[in-house]
């Protein structure tokens, strides 16, 4: 393009090209247009669409028009060809590298005693200087299988009401939580309607369903998720992150899906004032699996 | 005539303006070489050849997308509040009016709907995010199919797979600071897996997340992960992929000449750097126009986060959708000895990632040592020439496309009207049995390829014989090498 031999092995004078200016001409114009087009919508109201718009037009104008332009007037016709050379070094330079690097390592090799003391303290501080990481968080301790749930807690709404023992209809569900700690993820809670007779107890909790209603852990025992979706006819409960399925009707055994194990079970009573509340913790530590999760030394009591 | 107007009015402009400009440019380049040099060096730079195919652009729109992601991010960074301290929305979003949520998540709304400009910013950042991902993972399939990652590169494969899994990890990180529904859920799952180690997974859930899940440490620690840790480190390492890139020089595709002592193709000044330039426009154009008009991540629709919600059709990003199909998947085993239990997470979830990256970084010697082709090579192989090397990859896209389409499973029963435990059988089945026919047609496609080429001397493999041009396709026209055996599988 310009008179000066910007591209080396560029065809000469004579065979260049002098028309087909217009398309990288007309790109950069549109380079100018969108640019000024983006400020204008800007200032009036800034549309997300419209500032999109121009931006694609302005900085799509540069790129057609430096594409447009090294394609048609700075591509040689026959390509460039450069020698690769070698990556490897020579056996001289090496046998230079060895030989001046002995001079050093010669005098490591001398004090063995010093060479290892030295690494020794680099690799004691490296190891201290992890340790700073630990206050991160704290040790996972009790509350990692222990939730909030205590003998004679009160079932609560996530806005904090209680709830009466009359007031779950047959295949209702609400999700609840400790009276104090609504909204506690650990401890969040399906208090389900049960259908009178369908149910059946695992062995030493029959009398955790008091006026057929049943409790279970809404964490799923997969990865986590809220079982949120409860189909009343089948009594599963499916958790809509990854299909697991668990049979209420079972004590919330998984029947299908990923999860291994049920959904802990809450055990429940009814208070004088005919308020829903807890008799106690989860039948096991709620929530995915840990390796030692069910180690029994730290299981909350009630573990089957 | 009209050219030689133009021709004539640009060289009286250009004489015109070069006495003024020519010798200011040439005394700043002069301050700078009699203090640092590089004139020399310089030159030997715009000399640089580059080979000219449209794959070698992946790794290039990776490059500029990331540079989209940078200084998109740095705009964001100025109106997102980290942290997890309650507030009461009272924004332009009326949904949401008088709802209490975390500064993180109303930080985000406000940046969306009263900021002018913010939302589209913050789409250009998604999709760029989203684009960067599927350039680094187009261009990983590019390195693996030209077997671009044999000796010398397998240090910069290494290098390549690592800024692949920063990637990603960055991508995740990003998407899980705006504290919505979607993201909490999505969090709520990776401290499932985290804690799934063996007797490590509680300590480092714990130091990670300040505590048990969700507490109120991760959100701030995300943000510095995001757009401090991870971008430095992938900007530092980008940094020494180019710089070996710059020592090897890039292989080329046999034809034109093409050896392994040489590289064939364009000059970096000014062909190539114009090309490149252009093409970051480009991207950065495309990048724009989905900001401007195609939604992404919606959060106000998803709500702010609460541990005891969760929404149907949950999916995250279409990167992290084969972890997500693999715990879909996995059948609901776990190890009990005693009460030492290896959950079920751990198998669908760590170890299946953990697979993954451990074979793609070791795969050039896994293939050295199969092959035992431990030559340096700077002539691609072309996929149909190492049938086997094209079938493990085709093998593998499959199984990771299965696994994808897993973690829709529901959107999929939905959309089609089917059984959602239906479909979790069928791609149980088919995680094995469609990567098996996958790798054999494309094993027996490569070889009908093959055939139809007709016999042909590998450049590579014979030094004599490189001045005979590769087909470009199939060109059944090529006269047959006469002592040409097929190229050497692996």
């Amino acid at each position: 393009m310009s008179p000066s031999p910007r591209a080396p092995g560029h065809p000469a004078g004579g065979t260049r090209r002098t028309g087909g200016e217009g398309l990288p001409a007309v790109a950069f114009v549109l380079g100018i247009v969108g640019a000024v087009a983006f400020v204008a919508v800007y200032v009036t109201g800034a549309n997300t669409q419209l500032l999109g718009v121009s931006l694609c037009i302005t900085m799509g104008g540069i790129g057609v028009g430096m594409v447009a332009w090294a394609k048609r007037f700075m591509t040689p016709p026959h390509p460039e060809v450069e020698a690769r050379g070698r990556i490897e070094s020579t056996e001289e330079e090496i046998q230079a590298f060895h030989d001046d690097f002995n001079v050093g390592e010669y005098e490591l090799q001398r004090r063995g005693l010093l060479t290892k003391l030295m690494f020794g303290a680099i690799a004691a501080m490296g190891l201290a200087a992890i340790v700073p990481f630990v206050s991160l968080g704290p040790a996972p301790g009790a509350d990692f299988k222990r939730t909030k749930w205590r003998n004679g807690k009160r079932l609560v709404t996530g806005d904090g009401q209680p709830v009466k023992a009359d007031a779950v209809n047959t295949d209702g569900v609400i999700t609840v939580f400790p009276e104090g700690d609504a909204g506690d993820e650990f401890a969040q809670t399906l208090l389900i309607g049960l259908q009178p007779g369908r149910f059946t107890p695992v062995a030493g909790r029959e009398a955790w369903t008091p006026n057929n209603l049943g409790a279970f852990s809404k964490i799923c025992t997969h990865v986590g998720c809220p079982v949120g979706l409860y189909e009343a006819a089948s009594g599963q409960l499916l958790c809509p992150c990854h299909q697991s399925t668990f049979d209420v009707y079972r004590a919330c055994e998984p029947v299908f899906g990923p999860a291994s194990t049920p959904l802990p079970q809450l055990p429940l009573g009814i208070d004088g004032e005919g308020y829903v509340i807890a008799l106690g913790d989860f039948s096991s530590p709620p929530g995915p699996g840990f390796w030692d999760q069910r180690r029994p030394d730290t299981a909350p009591e009630g573990e089957r | 005539m009209s050219a030689t107007r133009v021709r004539g009015r640009r060289a009286s402009s250009s004489k015109a303006a070069a006495p003024a400009k020519k010798p200011r440019l040439s005394r700043l380049g002069r301050w700078i070489d009699s203090r640092v040099g590089g004139a020399r060096i310089g030159r030997g730079f715009l000399h640089k050849v580059f080979p000219n195919h449209w794959s070698f652009l992946l790794g290039e729109v990776a490059l500029y997308s990331f540079i989209v992601l940078v200084v998109t991010g740095i705009y964001l960074t100025l109106f997102f509040d980290a942290n997890t301290d309650p507030a009461v929305y009272d924004g332009s979003y009326a949904p949401l009016h008088g709802q209490t949520m975390s500064s993180a998540y109303k930080s985000t709304i406000e940046l969306s709907f009263d900021v002018k400009a913010g939302l589209l910013v913050r789409q250009i950042h998604h999709w760029a995010a989203l684009i960067f991902l599927g350039a680094i993972v187009v261009h990983l399939m590019r390195v693996f199919f030209t077997g671009a990652f044999r000796r010398p590169r397998e240090v910069n494969w290494v290098i390549g797979c690592t800024l692949f899994l920063l990637a990603l990890v960055n991508g995740f990180a990003g998407y899980s600071l705006l504290d919505d529904q979607l993201s909490g859920t999505g969090l709520r799952i990776a401290y499932s897996v985290m804690i799934a180690v063996p007797v490590a997974g509680p300590f480092l859930a714990s130091v990670v997340f300040g505590g048990n899940f969700p507490g109120t440490d991760i959100i701030p620690r995300l943000f510095v992960i995001h757009i401090l840790v991870v971008p430095v480190a992938i900007a530092v390492i980008v940094s020494v992929h180019l710089a070996i890139l710059v020592k090897h020089k890039h292989a080329h595709f046999p034809g034109n000449g093409a050896r392994d002592d040489n590289v064939v193709g364009e000059r970096l000044w000014p062909t190539y750097t114009f090309k490149a330039a252009g093409l970051l426009f480009l991207v950065a154009a495309v990048e724009g126009l989905l900001g401007g008009i195609a939604q992404i991540n919606p959060i106000w629709l998803y709500g702010p986060f609460r541990a005891e919600n969760v929404s149907s059709a949950s999916q995250p990003d279409w990167y992290m959708g084969w972890l997500e199909g693999g715990l879909r998947l996995f059948p609901n085993w776990e190890t009990r000895i005693g009460w030492f239990t290896i959950p079920n997470q751990f198998y669908s979830g760590v170890l299946l990632g953990g697979i993954t990256f451990t074979l793609m970084f070791a795969w050039p010697w896994i293939e050295a040592r199969i092959s035992g082709d431990r030559d340096e090579h700077h002539v691609l192989d072309r996929p149909r020439d190492k049938p086997r090397r094209t079938a493990t990859g085709v093998g593998a896209l499959a199984f990771f496309t299965v696994l994808g389409f897993a973690g829709s499973d529901d959107v999929l029963a939905v959309a089609f009207g089917l059984s959602v435990n239906a479909l979790v059988w069928t791609f149980r089945v088919a995680i094995f049995v469609v990567p098996a026919i996958a790798a054999l047609t494309a094993y027996r496609i490569c070889q009908e390829l093959q055939r139809r080429d007709g016999p042909v001397v590998d450049p590579a493999a014979d030094d004599v014989s490189t001045d005979v041009d590769e087909p470009d396709d199939d060109d059944l026209g090529q006269e047959p090498a006469p002592t040409g055996a097929i190229s050497r599988s692996p």
